[in-house]
C-alpha cells in the first residue's frame, strides 16, 4: 500500500473544495436549523439558485462576472421568500415539506428541455468562470500543481480555494456575531418555543424569514462557488444527497454551534477521501477476498465508503448524539 | 353557604411557614373600595376598564368553548378568572392575547380596538402572557429567558445587530433582568440553562421574564399550578407586587383559597360563558357557582372559606402533568399569525 499516496490525498481533502463548499453550505443551514429550527430539507435547491443565478446571467446575457453574482444572490433571496413567505406561519413540518419539493421542482425546472436556452437543460452551462480565474488579483498559475508539505493542489484549485475559505471563515465570523447579538437571541427563543417568543413581543413571522434568507443566501454563496470550481453547471448534480449530506455534516459537527458546519465538513470529506483512497489501495490478497464477497469494483468502491460513513452516523448518533461540539447536556434539555 | 362573615383567613396559614414576599397587606391595596359600587352581576360596569370584550365567541366544531356577552377588567386591580376544568379559561386567554382569533366578537385594549392584532404587536403595546404549560426557552441561559423579554431591542434588527449600537441598552436589559432575578429569588440561577430548573423555577422565570416587557396588563394562566405552598406564597407576594406597582392582573386559577387571598375581583367561567362576577365573598356566596363545580368534577374547596384556615391541599388537579386536554388548548392553531 501507497500509505504516502493515501495521505496526500486526505490531508489534501482536509482544505480542498468539497470541504470548503459543504461547510458554507452548512453553515446555511446552521443558521435555518442550528439556531432557528428551521426543518429546511432543500438547501440544495439554494445552492441551484446560487449557481444558475450566476451561470445564467453570464452566459446568457454575458454580463459582467460581480454582477452574476449579485444575481446568485439575489435569486437565492427570491428563493427564501417564495418558499418562507407561506410557510413560515404553519407548522414547522410545513416548511420540510415545502423546501424538499422546491429543491427537486428547481432541478427538473432547469434542465427542461424548452429552458435549454437559459439553463442548457440537461447539458448544462458551461464559460461562465473563466473571468474568476482570468483576474489580476489570482496570483496563481492555473495550470501548475502546488505542493506544500502533505497538501497538494492544483494553481486552479487553489485560487478557488483561497477565496472560498477566505468567504467561509468571514461568513462564520459574520453569523457568530449576528448570535451573539439580541437578533441572535431572539431566532433561538424562536427555536426553543416560538409561542413564547410571540407572547414577548417578537415577531416570529418576521425573524423565521430573515433566518431563512440569510441561511439560503449563505447556501447560494456555497453553490456559486461549487461551480466556478467545477467551471459547469450540471443540473443533476443539485440532487437530494447533496442537502442530506449537508445535514450528515451539520449534525457530526453539532447543531447550533460556532464552528461544527466546517469541523464536520472536514470530518466528513477526509474520512470519505481515506476510506475511498485506502480501499483502492488494499493488497491483492485482500482486494480479491473482498472483490469475491462484494464484487469491489471502481464503481461500487465509492458506494462502499458512503456505506461506510452510514455505519459512522449510525455508532455517532448513538455514542454522541450532539454531534463533535454539542453538549450533551444541553441536548438532554430537549427532553423535558 | 351564606354570606355571613367569616373568620379572617391569615395569610401564609396554608402554607406552613410562607414566602417572605408575601407580606404585602390589604392596607397596601391601591385599588381598595374600588369595587364598593360595582353590581356583582355578569358583564358589569367598571369605573376605569383596561380591557373591554364584546360578543367574544370562538367554536372548535360543535363545541362552543367560549361565549363571552361583556366583560370590563377593572384596571390596576387583580382580577381572578375561575371556572371548572374546560370552561375556556385558557381558550379565552387566547383570543385576548391574540393567539387565537375569535369567530366573533371585539376586544379594546386601552380604548383602542386590538381585534386581529397579532400577539407580539400587544406585548409591545403592554400586554403580556404566561401559558398555563409553562414555556421556559430550555436552551437558553435564564438570564437570556430575561434579557429576551425586553421589547422594542435595537438589536433585534439585522443589521443594527452587527454593530455596536445596541451595546448600551442590552446593559440596561441585562441590570433589570438581574434586578428582577433578585425580586425573585433566582439570581442563583443566572447562568444555568432555563431546562435544568424545576417546574416552579419555571413558573417563576415565566413570570419574572413576561415583566421585563414592563407591561400594563399582565395575563397570567394557572401560575401557581405544581408548585409548592412555600413558593405558592412567595408568587403570591410577587402577584401582589405587580398591582402595588399599578400593573393590572388577570389569572386564572383553581386554588379558591388562592383566589380568595389575592383578587379583588373574581370572574366565574362554565361552559365558555361568564356566570357571575363579584368581590371573592360574594363569589363564595353565590349558588350558580357552586352549582357549576359540584356540576363537575372538580372538588372546589368553598367551605373552608367558612371554616377558617383551609387545610394544606397539594395541588394535584392542576399541575403541569394534569391530564386534561389543556395541552392542546395552549398551542396555538397552524393558521392565527397576524402580519408580518
Ligand atoms: N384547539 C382546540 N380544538 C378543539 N377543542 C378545543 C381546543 N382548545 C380548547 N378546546 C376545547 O374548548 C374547551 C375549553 O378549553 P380550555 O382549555 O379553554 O379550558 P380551561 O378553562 O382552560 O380548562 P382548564 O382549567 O382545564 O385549563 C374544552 O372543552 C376544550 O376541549
Ligand atoms: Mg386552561
Amino acid at each position: 500500500m501507497d500509505w504516502g499516496f493515501i495521505l496526500e490525498r486526505t490531508f489534501s481533502t482536509l482544505f480542498g473544495v468539497e470541504v470548503m463548499v459543504f461547510a458554507l453550505a452548512a453553515v446555511g443551514l446552521n443558521v435555518h436549523f442550528g439556531y432557528t429550527g428551521l426543518l429546511n430539507f432543500g438547501q440544495v435547491g439554494f445552492m441551484a439558485a446560487g449557481a444558475y443565478g450566476l451561470g445564467v446571467t453570464i452566459h446568457y446575457f454575458e454580463w459582467n462576472f460581480m454582477i452574476g453574482v449579485v444575481f446568485g444572490v439575489v435569486y437565492s433571496l427570491i428563493l427564501a421568500a417564495i418558499l418562507g413567505l407561506p410557510t413560515l406561519r404553519l407548522r414547522g413540518d410545513y416548511l420540510a415539506i415545502v423546501t424538499i419539493a422546491a429543491s427537486e421542482s428547481i432541478r427538473l425546472f432547469v434542465r427542461w428541455r424548452k429552458m435549454k436556452e437559459f439553463t442548457g437543460a440537461s447539458e448544462g452551462l458551461g464559460e461562465f468562470a473563466d473571468p474568476f480565474y482570468e483576474t489580476a488579483l489570482n496570483p496563481f498559475d492555473v495550470g501548475v500543481r502546488y505542493d506544500f508539505g502533505p497538501f497538494s493542489y492544483l494553481g486552479r484549485d487553489l485560487w478557488v480555494l483561497t477565496v472560498g475559505w477566505i468567504i467561509l471563515i468571514l461568513t462564520v465570523l459574520f453569523v457568530k456575531r449576528l448570535m451573539s447579538s439580541p437578533w441572535g437571541r431572539a431566532l433561538k427563543a424562536i427555536r426553543e418555543d416560538e409561542d413564547a417568543a410571540r407572547a414577548l413581543g417578537k415577531n416570529a413571522y418576521w425573524f423565521k424569514l430573515q433566518s431563512l434568507m440569510l441561511g439560503g443566501v449563505i447556501g447560494g454563496m456555497a453553490g456559486m462557488l461549487q461551480v466556478i470550481q467545477k467551471g459547469s453547471i450540471q443540473a443533476d448534480t443539485f440532487n437530494p444527497v447533496i442537502t442530506f449530506t449537508i445535514w450528515a455534516i451539520l449534525i457530526l459537527g453539532g447543531p447550533g454551534r460556532t464552528w461544527s458546519p466546517v469541523i464536520g465538513s472536514m470530518i466528513y470529506w477526509t474520512l470519505i477521501a481515506f476510506l475511498e483512497t485506502t480501499l483502492r489501495q488494499l493488497p491483492e490478497g485482500t482486494s480479491n477476498t473482498l472483490e469475491d464477497t462484494i464484487k469491489l469494483s471502481d464503481f461500487n468502491i465509492s458506494q462502499v465508503r458512503f456505506i461506510m460513513v452510514g455505519v459512522g452516523l449510525i455508532l455517532l448518533a448513538r455514542y454522541r448524539p450532539q454531534g463533535i461540539f454539542g453538549s450533551r447536556e444541553e441536548m438532554a434539555l430537549d427532553d423535558r | 353557604m351564606t354570606g355571613e362573615p367569616r373568620p379572617e383567613i391569615v395569610f401564609g396559614s396554608t402554607a406552613g411557614g410562607g414566602g417572605a414576599a408575601g407580606a404585602i397587606h390589604d392596607h397596601d391595596n391601591p385599588v381598595a373600595g374600588v369595587f364598593d359600587d360595582v353590581e356583582a352581576i355578569p358583564g358589569s360596569k367598571k369605573p376605569d376598564p383596561i380591557l373591554i370584550a364584546d360578543h367574544v365567541t370562538k367554536t372548535f366544531g360543535g363545541l362552543t368553548a367560549v361565549d363571552v356577552e361583556h366583560l370590563e377588567i377593572q384596571r390596576g386591580a387583580i382580577t381572578a378568572l375561575i371556572g371548572p376544568n374546560g370552561a375556556g379559561k385558557t381558550t379565552f386567554f387566547n383570543l385576548l392575547t391574540g393567539f387565537d382569533k375569535p369567530n366573533t366578537g371585539h376586544v379594546v385594549l386601552d380604548g383602542s380596538s386590538i381585534d386581529g392584532v397579532p400577539p407580539h404587536k400587544l406585548a409591545n403595546k403592554g400586554m403580556v402572557r404566561t401559558f398555563q404549560l409553562t414555556k421556559a426557552l430550555s436552551r437558553m441561559t435564564v438570564i437570556d429567558n430575561m434579557k429576551l423579554g425586553a421589547v422594542n431591542q435595537t438589536g433585534e434588527h439585522f443589521w443594527r445587530a452587527l454593530l455596536p449600537v445596541w451595546k448600551r441598552q442590552e446593559e440596561e436589559v441585562e441590570a433589570r433582568g438581574d434586578k428582577l432575578l433578585d425580586r425573585f429569588n433566582l439570581t442563583h440561577m443566572r447562568d444555568e440553562f432555563a431546562g435544568t430548573m424545576s417546574g416552579g423555577q419555571r413558573k417563576l422565570v415565566e413570570m419574572a421574564r413576561a415583566l421585563m416587557t414592563d407591561p400594563k396588563l399582565v395575563m397570567l394562566d394557572e401560575p401557581m399550578a405544581g408548585v409548592n405552598p412555600a413558593l405558592t406564597q412567595s408568587l403570591l407576594g410577587h402577584v401582589k407586587g405587580l398591582r402595588a406597582e399599578g400593573r393590572t392582573v388577570i389569572f386564572v386559577e383553581h386554588d379558591m383559597d388562592v383566589v380568595h387571598d389575592i383578587s379583588d375581583w373574581v370572574v366565574v367561567m362554565a361552559e365558555g360563558q361568564i356566570i357571575a362576577e363579584g368581590t371573592p365573598d360574594d363569589i363564595a356566596a353565590n349558588p350558580d357557582v357552586i352549582d357549576a363545580y359540584l356540576g363537575s368534577s372538580h372538588d372546589a374547596d368553598f367551605e373552608s372559606w367558612d371554616d377558617g384556615p383551609a387545610p394544606v391541599e397539594l395541588p394535584t388537579d392542576s399541575t403541569d402533568a394534569a391530564p386534561n386536554d389543556a395541552a392542546s388548548t395552549d398551542a396555538a392553531s397552524p393558521d392565527d399569525e397576524g402580519s408580518a
